[in-house]
C-alpha cells in the first residue's frame, strides 16, 4: 500500500484581501504555513487577523486574491475545505442550555459524522481536555477555562489535519492559558496536526510558535520564526567587563564570526552578536586566551516585544469596530471571566 | 538482582511499546477521515433537535406561551362574549339566537369560533419567534460555528424553520384540548377532521416561520427583530377571520382579510373542526393558497440562506 504523502504546504494564500465599505481590513497578503508547524498571526486588535481566519474556514468571501488548503481552493471547494479543518473561533459559541458532550456530539452531526462514530470520540475529547468529569453538566455551569477548553475539544471533533485558533487563550488566567498552551503543542507533537493561531499576546506567539508573520492594517509587515524575527532587529547584546588598565582589544573582537558590533566604555564591551550563547563563550575564551581578564558578562536577548513595536509602531490604536462585534467580544470576556 | 532489573527492563519496554502503539493509532484515527453521513437530513435533523430540547427542557416557557391564548379564550371567549350582542336582544327566540349564530359565526358558540382562531394565534405567535433563536444563535457565536461546519446552509434556515413548526404544532394541540375542556362544539370533531386542521396549521406554520426566520437572516439585533415580531403579529391576527367574522367588517378590512393567509387557515380550521357554512373560500383553495403560501417562503429563505448567511 502506498502512504499518502502529505504536500509540504498545507496553507497557500495569494494576494487575499477583503474590503468593507471602504476599509481594506486585509489588503493582498500573501503566505504559506508548511505542514506540521505552528504558525501565528500576531497583530494588534483590528490588524485583520480574524477577518484572515474568516476567509480562510469560509465564513466571509474574500473580495480579492485566491487560497487553498490541503490543496483545494476555498472558493471552488468549500465544503471539502470545512471537513478538513477544524475551527475555535474567538467567541465561545458552545450552547448554554447543553451538555458539554451534547455540544461536541452536534458538532459532529454537523460534520456528518454518525452517532456511534462521535460518541466515543467525543468522550476521548473531552479527556483529553479534562472536562470528562463535566461532560454531562450544563454549559451554563462552566467556568471561562472549560469553555476554552470545550471549545478546543469540539475543534477537534472532525479529526482535522489544520485547526484555526483565534484568540485561543482571551481573557483567561495564567493557570488555563498555560493549559491551552499545552494542548496546542500536544495536537502538533502527538497527532502532527498543523496549528494557525492568531493572538496578540507576544510571549503567547514567541513560546508557541513555529513561524510568526506579524500583520498590521491589513498587511504582513514580517514573517519569519521567533529567532529569525528577533534578529532581524539586531540580535542578542553581550556586556562583557573588563579590568579598565588592560589594552583595548575591540578590533580583535569584531573579527569574531558571530559579532556584529562592539562598542568600549570605560571598563567593558558592549557587544551585539548573533547567537549570544556561543558568542559569548567565544568571547570569553578570546579575552583569556589573549592573557586578559573578564569580571563579568551578561546577555540580554531582544524579546518579541521589541520586534513587535519595531513593526507596528507604538501608537495606541482606537480603531473603529462595529457594535456587533464588540457585543460578542464583551460576552466573550464576561464569560470568561466566570 | 540482576535478573530482576532485566525483566523491569522488558515491562518497561513493552509498556513503552504499548504507549507508542496506543499514540500511533490516535494519529492513524486523525489522518483518516472518519466515515461520513452524508445525508442532509443528518445535519438538518441535529440542528432541529438541538433547538428542540433546548425548549422541553425549559417547561416555564411552554407554559408561559400557553397563557396568553388561554386568557384570551377566558376574556373574549367567555366574559366579554361577542356572542351576546345577538342574544341580548329582546324579543327573540332560542331558535332565532342559534340561526343567527350559524348565519354570522357559522357555528352555534361565539366560543367555538374563537377557539379555532386560537388555534392561529398560537400558531403566530410561536412561529414568529423563530426568527429570535436566529438572532441569538448570531450573538453568541453558534451561527458562526455551525456555517464553518460542512452542513449545508439552507439546513441551517429549514433546522429553525422545522422546530418552530414543531413547538407551534404541540402548543395548537394543547390549546384544541384546552379549548374542548372549555366548552367548544365537539360535533364535528374526527380523525380526519382533525388532521386536516392540523395540516393546515402545518404550512401555516412553515410559511409563517420561514418569513420570520428570513427576516432574522441578516439582522443581528434582537430589538429591531422584536420590533419586526410586534409590527408583524398584531396586524396578522387581527386583519383576519381569528377574532371576528369577515362579514360584520367594513369592505376596505375585508379586503385586507382576504389577503392574508392567516384567513385562509382560519377558514379551513372553522369548515373542518366546526363544520362551518361561513366560508371565505371552497376547502380545497384554502389548502391551495397555504401550499402556496408555505412553498414560495420557504424556497425563498433556502435561497436567501445561500446568499446571506456568507458575507
Amino acid at each position: 500500500m502506498v502512504e499518502k504523502v502529505e504536500a509540504p504546504v498545507i496553507v497557500k494564500v495569494e494576494g487575499l484581501s477583503k474590503t468593507f465599505g471602504n476599509l481594506k481590513a486585509v489588503d493582498g497578503i500573501s503566505f504559506e504555513v508548511k505542514t506540521g508547524e505552528i504558525f501565528g498571526f500576531l497583530g494588534p486588535n483590528g490588524a485583520g487577523k480574524t477577518t484572515t481566519i474568516n476567509m480562510l474556514t469560509t465564513l466571509l468571501r474574500p473580495s480579492g486574491g485566491s487560497a487553498e488548503i490541503c490543496g483545494l481552493d476555498i472558493l471552488k471547494h468549500p465544503n471539502e475545505v470545512r471537513r478538513s479543518v477544524g475551527v475555535v473561533p474567538q467567541e465561545y459559541t458552545a450552547d448554554e442550555d447543553l451538555t458539554g458532550i451534547q455540544n461536541i456530539i452536534l458538532c459532529g452531526d454537523l460534520y456528518g459524522i454518525p452517532r456511534s462514530e462521535s460518541k466515543p470520540h467525543a468522550i476521548e475529547l473531552l479527556r483529553l481536555v479534562g472536562l470528562e468529569e463535566a461532560a454531562n453538566r450544563k454549559v451554563s455551569t462552566y467556568s471561562g477555562g472549560m469553555r476554552r477548553r470545550l471549545e478546543l475539544a469540539s475543534g477537534l471533533i472532525n479529526y482535522p489535519k489544520l485547526l484555526f485558533l483565534d484568540e485561543p487563550t482571551l481573557g483567561l488566567d495564567v493557570q488555563t492559558r498555560t493549559a491551552v498552551w499545552d494542548y496546542i503543542r500536544m495536537l502538533k507533537e502527538e497527532y502532527h496536526m498543523t496549528l494557525f493561531l492568531t493572538t496578540h499576546y507576544l510571549e503567547e506567539a514567541d513560546s508557541l510558535c513555529d513561524r510568526i508573520a506579524i500583520i498590521d492594517h491589513g498587511h504582513i509587515v514580517k514573517i519569519g520564526t521567533p529567532a529569525e524575527l528577533k534578529a532581524s532587529i539586531g540580535g542578542d547584546v553581550i556586556v562583557v567587563g573588563v579590568v579598565e588598565k588592560e589594552p583595548d582589544i575591540s578590533a580583535k573582537i569584531a573579527e569574531l564570526k558571530l559579532v556584529k558590533d562592539v562598542k568600549k566604555s570605560d571598563n567593558q564591551y558592549r557587544v551585539k552578536a548573533e547567537n549570544g550563547e556561543e558568542a559569548s563563550i567565544q568571547l570569553i575564551d578570546m579575552i583569556r586566551s589573549s592573557g586578559l581578564h573578564v569580571t563579568k558578562i551578561s546577555l540580554t536577548k531582544p524579546t518579541l516585544d521589541e520586534v513587535y513595536l519595531e513593526y507596528t509602531g507604538r501608537n495606541l490604536r482606537d480603531e473603529e469596530t462595529d457594535r456587533m462585534s464588540m457585543m460578542s467580544q464583551r460576552i466573550t470576556m464576561m464569560r470568561a471571566r466566570r | 538482582m540482576a535478573e530482576e532489573k532485566v525483566v523491569n527492563a522488558v515491562i518497561t519496554t513493552q509498556e513503552e511499546r504499548q504507549q507508542i502503539e496506543e499514540s500511533k493509532e490516535r494519529e492513524r484515527k486523525f489522518r483518516t477521515a472518519p466515515r461520513l453521513n452524508k445525508s442532509p437530513l443528518h445535519g438538518l435533523w441535529a440542528l432541529t433537535n438541538r433547538d428542540l430540547i433546548k425548549w422541553y427542557k425549559n417547561p416555564v416557557q411552554l407554559l408561559i406561551s400557553l397563557i396568553q391564548p388561554v386568557i384570551w379564550l377566558g376574556i373574549f371567549g367567555k366574559a366579554l362574549n361577542f356572542g351576546s350582542f345577538i342574544s341580548s336582544q329582546p324579543g327573540i327566540t332560542s331558535a332565532q339566537i342559534t340561526q343567527d349564530y350559524l348565519r354570522i359565526f357559522g357555528t352555534t358558540s361565539y366560543f367555538s369560533f374563537l377557539s379555532t382562531g386560537m388555534l392561529a394565534f398560537i400558531i403566530l405567535f410561536t412561529s414568529a419567534f423563530a426568527g429570535m433563536s436566529v438572532v441569538w444563535d448570531k450573538r453568541f457565536g453558534f451561527m458562526n460555528k455551525a456555517l464553518s461546519t460542512p452542513v449545508g446552509r439552507s439546513s441551517i434556515v429549514t433546522g429553525k424553520v422545522l422546530q418552530s413548526v414543531i413547538r407551534s404544532l404541540i402548543q395548537a394541540a394543547i390549546v384544541l384540548v384546552i379549548a374542548v375542556a372549555l366548552g367548544m362544539d365537539t360535533s364535528h370533531l374526527g380523525v380526519l377532521s382533525i388532521a386536516g386542521s392540523f395540516t393546515i396549521l402545518f404550512l401555516m406554520s412553515f410559511g409563517l416561520s420561514s418569513l420570520f426566520v428570513m427576516l432574522a437572516l441578516r439582522s443581528s439585533d434582537w430589538q429591531t427583530q422584536m420590533a419586526i415580531i410586534n409590527l408583524l403579529n398584531l396586524p396578522l391576527i387581527f386583519a383576519s377571520n381569528a377574532m371576528l367574522p369577515v362579514r360584520i367588517m367594513p369592505g376596505w378590512l375585508q379586503t385586507v382579510v382576504k389577503l392574508n393567509p392567516v384567513s385562509y387557515a382560519n377558514d379551513a380550521t372553522r369548515q373542518l373542526l366546526l363544520g362551518s357554512t361561513v366560508k371565505l373560500a371552497p376547502l380545497w383553495m384554502d389548502f391551495g393558497i397555504l401550499v402556496a403560501f408555505a412553498v414560495l417562503l420557504s424556497s425563498l429563505g433556502i435561497v436567501l440562506s445561500w446568499r446571506l448567511l456568507t458575507k
